[in-house]
């Protein structure tokens, strides 16, 4: 148990709480599930306990919702412009999930949703299938002008378009590896010094002495990581609107 | 719409890219962590479908809770306060101008005040000077007519002094003749006399 704790991985670990099995496949329940409904129940909770008075001058709780949503739609207004707005409930859902997951991951003994790179990679997939289909959808062929920019020779052309599609294909696995190792990364390392101060401290008056400079590494690390869990959201928001942004005006 | 598209998009490769269900099997019959298997457990592969068909449902949900729910009240919130402002604003704009009217309006009133204040004290000195005057005229024709009065007193009894002059001369006279002379002097003889003395 001991090597447990120490072991900076444990945390990653899915179990199973309630075990499904569909068609061969392996649904369960797990804490990973059960985290995605913390985070949605979270998320919900808050949005909707804290605007239930819809109060002329907002509670500070009632004032963080609407800053939340605010910032979220002057991100998007300012990225995809006011067209850009129909898309508004996704990236706000979007952000607002990313965020709660991150910020819920922080504490002791909890899982971080966002730490499984199926996770990202699943919003992710889910962003660049809205782009893909909402853009298909809207300009029809058009939308394949995102991949020709105006004002390059024709002699480049052909190099410049398949560069621009590598950098398409790209998009979903950068925003999602992105957010995936952060959180990862950030994880581990707050395990890892956390792991420090379990080992020093068994080492006798010596060893508790040695082990403040890593516990204070470990609260520094979780200012950052706060710092990160809020930033990641933000990033994810942004890049999210950027790209809804070229499904609405594919033409650069 | 494209978000019923979106999330079939997503979960396609759920249902493509799972695991054989055996692997599943091992796993919950044994009950022992995926670290068993020495894989690093964010890229266990066995974890996929059931993260990917959670996510879908949570997110779902969470998506649908937020647009119907959430946002529009959220929304309306900012919105009833926008308006509110707006109309606080105009509010204000209009007790302004009604303020501005009120100041100016008085400020005519002042105007016109202060013009009939000076017509009236103009009107006022104009009254009494002209009474004064007319005061001063009567006072001076009265004296004048007290004046005249006085005059014509002074001249009657200065004619009645000399007219008793002329009989005092005479009876002077007479007496002056009868004591000198011894004779008398008849009366008209005096009073010629006297009259061409005088003279």
């Amino acid at each position: 148990m001991a090597a447990d704790k120490v072991d900076p991985i444990h945390q990653f670990h899915i179990v199973k709480l309630i075990p499904i099995n569909i068609g061969g496949y392996d649904l369960s329940f797990t804490n990973s599930a059960l985290f995605m409904v913390a985070t949605v129940a979270v998320a919900s909770a808050f949005l909707y306990l804290t605007t239930s008075s819809r109060s002329l001058i907002p509670t500070r709780l009632q004032s963080v919702s609407e800053m939340a949503y605010e910032f979220v739609g002057n991100m998007l207004r300012d990225a995809a412009g006011t067209q850009g707005m129909k898309f508004f409930p996704f990236v706000f859902s979007l952000f607002m999930f990313v965020l709660v997951a991150n910020l819920l991951g922080l504490f002791p003994y909890f899982f971080t949703v966002t730490s499984h790179i199926i996770v990202t990679f699943g919003l992710a997939a889910l962003v660049i299938g809205t782009v893909v289909v909402y853009g298909f959808m809207k300009h029809g062929l058009g939308f394949l002008k995102l991949f020709v920019p105006h004002g390059v020779p024709v002699y480049l052309l052909p190099l410049v378009v398949l560069i621009e599609v590598i950098s398409f294909v790209s998009r979903p696995v950068s925003l999602s590896v992105r957010l995936f190792a952060n959180m990862l990364a950030g994880h581990i390392t707050l395990k890892v010094f956390s792991g420090f101060v379990v080992s020093l401290s068994a080492l006798g008056a010596v060893g508790v002495a040695g082990s403040i400079l890593p516990l204070a590494m470990a609260v520094a690390l979780t200012a950052l990581e706060l710092l990160v869990a809020f930033l990641q959201a933000y990033v994810f928001a942004v890049l999210t609107c950027m790209y809804l942004n070229d499904a609405l005006h594919p033409g650069h | 719409m494209f978000v019923t598209s979106a999330f079939a998009e997503e979960a396609a490769p759920a249902v493509e890219g799972g695991p054989t269900g055996t692997e599943g099997d091992t796993h919950s019959s044994t009950g022992v962590p995926a670290e068993a298997h020495g894989v690093f457990p964010p890229f266990d592969p066995a974890t996929f479908p059931s993260q990917l068909l959670w996510l879908a449902i949570t997110f779902g949900l969470f998506y649908l809770f937020l647009k119907r729910v959430v946002m529009p009240r959220v929304g309306g919130i900012i919105d009833v306060r926008n308006d509110r402002i707006t109309q606080d604003l105009d509010h204000a704009a209009r007790l302004k101008g009604e303020a501005d009217a009120a100041v100016a309006a008085y400020e005519q009133e002042l105007a016109e005040a202060k013009t009939r204040a000076n017509t009236i004290g103009q009107q006022a000195n104009d009254a009494a000077k002209a009474e004064a005057e007319t005061a001063r005229k009567k006072i001076e024709a009265a004296l004048d007519q007290k004046l005249g009065e006085a005059e014509a007193r002074i001249a009657s009894i200065k004619a009645n002094a000399m007219k008793e002059v002329g009989t005092i001369a005479e009876d002077t006279a007479s007496a002056i003749v009868e004591a000198l002379v011894g004779g008398k002097a008849s009366k008209a003889e005096i009073a010629a006399a006297v009259k061409s003395v005088a003279r």
